[in-house]
């Protein structure tokens, strides 16, 4: 797929293309595009590395007004309490390195397993020969239509049942062992593997669980390397389940951490400095770790539609 | 999902099943799969996704379905009520209220989101192929909605924005853009098509690089210009993805809460609270478990219907391609 693209692309370019207005406009269009992709996350640097008061004078400044570190100061809980009240803060304490570890720890958690459980039942739907397959595979594919809000009020009345409230696994369980879609997804990919890469294996006397351990599970790296930066990404993100479950600082993960410092900062003159600080601090991790991998996730989104 | 085009992978393998002889490969494929003798290894290696599925998936879609005919507040058992529930949703006019805003937003939602996307996606195929500019249109979508939230309030504030404050320089009114009911509900809808169209560019991307060069090629032999290309070429292409990826933008689309929760909570007076929200609200906020889980079949119901409905209407399964 990639080699015929950049084939055709090769030969396009023998002739020279002419800048036409249509071009000026497109061109206009895709930076307007991606101004507007990008501008808040300058935003949000920029504030966060403003004062309040600076900021309620000089609303319109495109450089930080003041320069400061104190946001992420107070984000991070390193202020003592009369110094963030002083600038704008709420004071209300928040353990932002805690609720980074629990927003890992879950991540983690999710990632790890539901690839790992996914892509042995992928490995059995796509390779292994057993009565009512098919049937099995439909029911895991009918799953994807469920809306989340219709297992989560059930869930959470299971997950309280367990006594696993407010605890990280009580957050990460429901989607640890699959979802819908990373089965489906990593059943493409064993659907596609040569079947030889199979009997030399086989011939070489090694039995089936080796074989997917050793043989399948490394040629998968690249698929898996992809869905599970993606999962990590929305486990990270999500925001209804964790807010369901979770009450305390113990299992409080940095989404729904951040929710409740934007509903403490006072009502009648926001702390938008710190408030930006945290939303930076939150999103980071996803943003470093997407650039390293962006390259190879977003050629797999392009060239497989994976959603 | 289901979006066109086969990785790399595949090509070597049709090539090879291609070459050879059928019977060789049926009976290739009968030594490899054993037989019975992989029943228990299957078993086995699908233990724990099925006990995913059974525990966090099927059960509790049919116990949301049976909660919905029972009265529950979480400290004394379910007591079965029939359909009094659904009555009370019928009659309730918040619930209707909410499903308007939510069909209000969804239309927005998906409205601006679809153009954008497809626009986006078309640049990135016709005008370049930059991998770079790619992933800079995906970086919305490594945020988390709650961030995406708090971020737009600010740059949306009425006084402090930097929105507010071009508006202001350009000698126009400020716009209270979420403290506003009629503003609320299109703004929260741009936010989300903020954080969300990236996605969907990819994907449609993905259906576009399907489309055989040769065909635009052609095309430009005959002199057609790259708008009527984009009509007779592109858009009955790519009607197939198009048509599924709306399914499950509109279906996302429908679930909208994040993005309510941090910005306006609902307010201003109901103007944002989305089914989903209130959903949340009789669960969590009154603890009417019973309730909750109706208006969730409730949900779920229009969202297959919608799904139904759509996937007949674009013919989503058919491909005009080859």
């Amino acid at each position: 797929m990639t080699a015929v693209t950049a084939t055709t692309t090769k030969v396009r370019r023998t002739q020279r293309p002419r800048i036409t207005p249509g071009k000026v406009v497109a061109w206009t269009v895709m930076a307007a595009m991606v101004l507007i992709t990008l501008l808040p996350f300058y935003w949000i640097l920029r504030t966060a590395l403003s004062t309040n008061t600076a900021l309620a004078a000089h609303p319109g400044d495109p450089l930080p007004v003041d320069l400061t570190t104190g946001g992420f100061e107070r984000a991070l809980g390193l202020q003592s309490t009369e110094e963030a009240i002083a600038q704008g803060g709420s004071g209300g304490g928040l353990k932002f390195w805690r609720y980074l570890i629990n927003s890992t720890v879950v991540s983690t958690l999710i990632t790890v397993f539901q690839i790992l459980f996914s892509a042995m039942a992928a490995y059995a739907f796509a390779r292994l020969r057993w009565r009512g397959r098919d049937t099995v595979f439909g029911l895991f594919l009918a799953g994807l239509m469920v809306p989340t809000i219709f297992t989560l009020l059930p869930n959470f009345v299971l997950i309280k049942q367990l006594g696993l409230v407010d605890s990280l696994l009580g957050i990460s369980l429901p989607t640890m062992f699959m979802t819908p879609f990373a089965v489906f997804f990593m059943r493409q990919f064993f659907m596609n593997v040569p079947r030889e890469v199979e009997e030399a294996a086989l011939l070489d006397g090694a039995g089936k669980i080796r074989i997917f351990f050793r043989v399948m599970l490394p040629m998968a790296s690249a698929p898996i390397l992809t869905l599970g930066v993606l999962t990590y990404i929305t486990s990270w993100n999500d925001y209804f389940w964790p807010l369901m479950v979770s009450y305390s600082d113990s299992s409080r993960v940095l989404t729904v951490a951040l929710a409740i410092f934007r509903a403490q900062t006072p009502q009648s003159g926001y702390d938008w400095s710190g408030l930006m600080a945290a939303t930076l601090i939150a999103a980071l991790p996803m943003l470093v770790l997407f650039g390293f991998f962006a390259r190879r996730i977003v050629s797999t989104i392009s060239f497989t539609g994976i959603k | 999902m289901t979006v066109a085009s086969s990785p790399p992978s595949r090509l070597p393998v049709r090539d090879i099943e291609g070459t050879q002889p059928k019977p060789r490969t049926r009976e290739k494929r009968e030594r490899d799969g054993g037989g019975r003798g992989d029943g228990a290894l299957a078993a086995l290696f699908i233990a724990p996704a099925m006990l995913g599925f059974l525990v966090f998936l099927l059960w509790p879609t049919l116990r949301g379905i049976y909660l919905s005919f029972t009265r529950f507040n979480l400290l004394t058992p379910a007591e079965w009520v029939g359909l009094d529930n659904y009555v009370r949703m019928v009659k309730d006019p918040i619930f209707w209220d909410s499903l308007t805003v939510t069909v209000e937003y969804v239309f927005i939602n998906i409205g601006i989101q679809t153009v954008s996307a497809l626009a986006i996606a078309v640049l990135l195929q016709r005008l370049t192929q930059s991998a770079i500019l790619r992933g800079i249109v995906l970086t919305p979508y490594l945020m988390s909605n709650v961030v995406a939230g708090i971020v737009w309030l600010w740059m949306l504030d009425t006084q402090l924005g930097i929105g507010n404050e071009i508006i202001a320089g350009l000698g126009f009114d400020r716009i209270p853009f979420l403290a506003d009911e009629t503003w609320a509900i299109p703004t929260i809808a741009v936010i989300n098509v903020w954080r969300h169209v990236g996605y969907t560019a990819l994907l449609l991307f993905a259906g576009l690089q399907a489309i055989p060069n040769d065909m635009y090629e052609a095309a430009k032999v005959d002199g057609a210009s790259e708008w009527r290309m984009f009509w007779r070429i592109t858009m009955p292409l790519l009607r197939p993805v198009l048509a599924v990826v709306l399914i499950m933008t509109v279906i996302g689309s429908f679930q909208v809460f994040d993005t309510v929760a941090v910005t306006t909570a609902g307010g201003p007076a109901n103007a944002t609270n989305v089914l989903q929200y209130y959903i949340y609200g009789a669960a969590f906020g009154r603890f009417q478990f019973g309730y909750a889980s109706a208006m969730s079949v409730a949900l779920l119901v229009v969202l297959s219907a919608i799904t139904f409905v759509q996937y007949r209407l674009t013919r989503a399964g058919q491909t005009d391609l080859g």
